[in-house]
């Protein structure tokens, strides 16, 4: 099994991670964020809050890839239930306007119905068919969306959807939205690392490093799968009512395949498993490919030539978890 | 639904000659998964971007020829020479995939190999990319249009040539891999690589070998897509990609005879599914048909169980 070695030991962010008690850490953390949107304007926090969003995303993926090591390639598809399911109920589109926050867990359950959906049928499928079985799921869905004109309006897309409001408070300027997507992370990262504590992640950590010896031992092998894609759904389901909601409007293109490559990638990159190591990835992969939009053509050949590199020379990313992900080392 | 169409037979002969022009496509592609898949139990997820790589190879030769006239007094010659440009850009370039992408991961868990894969993909499609500045690209018109006629039903000269073509290179495929010293050794690295490697057998040569064919088909797929639909670009790999894999799932993965049946076959579903749903679900049909054959019956048409092996 794997033992902390000394190079990890010495790594900065590690030990920043782990020092001091909790609500210095937290307090050390939130208070610099908090007040990042009054120094750096609007534009970088309207990055920022983009950034947000794909750090929801990294950690719901992460539930279901880096704890449970179910690789789905399909992971937009439950973005995009949580984004349409706002959409549709708080737009003009059928004259609906259920409030967000009562959105926020009717998509959450809607996404994790769909991730149920999806993991029914591949229960039984490992490694690579489940990549491809899950990516082609991500590919029906938005073929669906693109042409059921009569329901999600099709390409033409979901326009003027509800942004969210408390009381007579809407939200509108990027700052606005900053602190609601800072407060999801949070939530987020928050639930995850509580879920990886848990029994469940003990189970899920089982079963992700052997399957059958995890079975042995008395773990329900497909209940906790599907709890995985279910509770990786919710997290893709919350971020899309958010990014609906901030977007005003959403479209079929929104949730092509390359949403649920990069959240791969910044999971990857950022080390499988790890919610540092996803917050790393996003500001890495998400964020400065925004700043430098000169550069935005090499982006996805960079993003490519990375992920190979990675594979062979830090197959654990570079934030790996602390509980390894062994597949990555083992043979 | 056009249900009533079923009845004309000419609709129908219209529909199989489609579905067997595309499918012998898919079955060419497919071969290349199913060569590796067979060898390194590996998906080369990158083997759309191979195919990609032949159709704008065959682009670029033929639009170099077309630009002399040589093109409109040897068709024929230059078809052969967009094949043989096509084939030889792309085995290079799965050699080539193979050695800095998979090689290096050989014996790594499967998961990192796969995403390797996953990134030498996205690193390929960007840079054809770069090259061709994102635009779509029109194939030189080159093949002599013409229809053969056989009494009520036609049949035009190009899905004759793509029908005929897919075909013999599968026959050839075969007879290398049954018939030659080659053929012989990769079947033993796919039985067993550590047996085989002691009875004599260069693996890296075979798994080298595997991949230059199986990119060389996938090549030849290239240009008669490139031919067919007259229009190219940089992503036009993904789906025909997905969908080849589909069809050697469905023949059952590893088996070379299986990948062909199986192309055939997700051809003819394409083509008549036309009947029963609108044009636009067509890529539903085979997304639906893999996760259907991978719950129903895991082990393909011919072939062994693979979807649970980790």
């Amino acid at each position: 099994m794997h033992v902390t070695s000394d190079a990890e030991n010495r790594n900065i962010f590690r030990r920043l991670g782990s020092s001091g008690p909790p609500w210095l850490r937290l307090t050390l953390l939130l208070v610099p964020l908090s007040l990042l949107p009054l120094i750096v304007g609007n534009y970088w926090t309207h990055v920022l809050a983009h950034v947000g969003i794909y750090i929801i995303l990294g950690i719901g993926l992460n539930v279901t890839v880096g704890f449970a090591g179910l690789l789905d390639l399909g992971y937009v598809a439950f973005f995009a239930i949580g984004a349409y399911t706002y959409g549709l109920l708080a737009s003009p589109q059928f004259g609906y306007h259920v409030p967000f926050w009562l959105m926020i867990p009717v998509c959450a359950l809607v996404a994790s119905m769909g991730g149920v959906l999806l993991g029914i049928p591949v229960l039984r499928m490992r490694g690579d068919y489940l990549a491809i079985v899950t990516l082609g799921f991500g590919q029906i869905v938005r073929i669906l969306l693109n042409n059921l004109d009569g329901l999600t309006n099709g390409p033409k897309g979901l326009l003027r959807i509800d942004p969210p409001s408390l009381g007579n408070f809407q939200f509108s300027t990027p700052t606005h939205y900053y602190y609601l997507i800072l407060a999801g992370c949070i939530l987020a990262a928050f639930t995850a690392s509580r879920l990886n504590q848990s029994r469940v992640g003990r189970a899920w950590a089982a079963m992700r490093e052997d399957q059958d010896a995890a079975a042995l031992m008395g773990i329900n092998v497909l209940k906790y799968k599907l709890m995985a894609f279910a509770i990786g759904a919710c997290f893709a389901g919350i971020g899309g009512v958010i990014f609906a909601a901030r977007q005003g409007s959403i479209f079929p293109d929104d949730f092509s395949l390359m949403v649920s490559i990069n959240v791969l990638c910044l999971i990857i990159i950022g080390g499988m498993g790890s919610i540092p190591g996803v917050i790393l990835g996003a500001v890495v992969l998400i964020g400065i490919p925004e700043v430098l939009r000169g550069l935005a053509l090499y982006r996805m050949l960079a993003f490519g030539a990375l992920l190979v590199i990675m594979m062979i020379f830090r197959p654990s990313g570079f934030l790996p978890a602390a509980r390894l992900k062994v597949e990555m080392k083992r043979k | 639904m056009n249900l009533s169409l079923l009845a004309s037979p000419e609709v129908l002969f219209d529909q199989v000659v489609n579905g067997l022009t595309i499918g012998g496509i898919y079955a060419l592609i497919a071969m290349g998964y199913t060569l590796v898949y067979g060898i390194l139990f590996m998906i080369n997820f990158a083997h759309g971007e191979i195919f990609m790589f032949g159709s704008f190879s065959g682009f670029f030769v033929l639009s170099a020829l077309a630009g002399s006239d040589f093109t409109g007094r040897h068709p024929f010659v230059s078809v052969v020479l967009a094949l043989v440009g096509a084939v030889l850009v792309s085995s290079c370039l799965g050699v080539l995939l193979e050695r800095v992408a998979y090689r290096p991961l050989r014996k790594a868990p499967r998961l990192a190999a796969l995403i390797s894969a996953i990134g030498a993909s996205i690193f390929l499609q960007n840079v054809m990319m770069l090259i061709v500045k994102a635009r779509i690209k029109v194939y030189p018109d080159v093949f002599p249009g013409g229809l053969l006629e056989m009494g009520r039903f036609v049949v035009s000269y190009f899905q004759v040539f793509i029908l005929a073509g897919s075909l013999l290179m599968m026959g050839g495929l075969m007879w290398f891999i049954f018939k030659t010293r080659t053929g012989k050794a990769m079947r033993a690295v796919a039985e067993n690589p550590d047996a085989a490697a002691l009875m004599g057998i260069n693996v890296n040569r075979i798994i080298v070998t595997a991949f230059a064919v199986g990119s060389g088909l996938a090549a030849v797929a290239g240009v008669m897509v490139g031919m067919y639909y007259s229009q190219i670009d940089h992503m036009m790999g993904f789906v025909p990609g997905i969908k080849a894999f589909t069809a050697a799932v469905v023949g059952g993965i590893g088996n070379v005879a299986g990948a062909m049946i199986g192309g055939y076959f997700l051809g003819l579903a394409e083509a008549f599914s036309v009947f029963i749903l609108p044009a636009q679900y067509k890529d539903v049909v085979a997304f639906g048909l893999l996760v259907l054959i991978l719950i129903l019956r895991p082990r393909g048409i011919m072939g062994e169980v693979v979807s649970q092996r980790t």
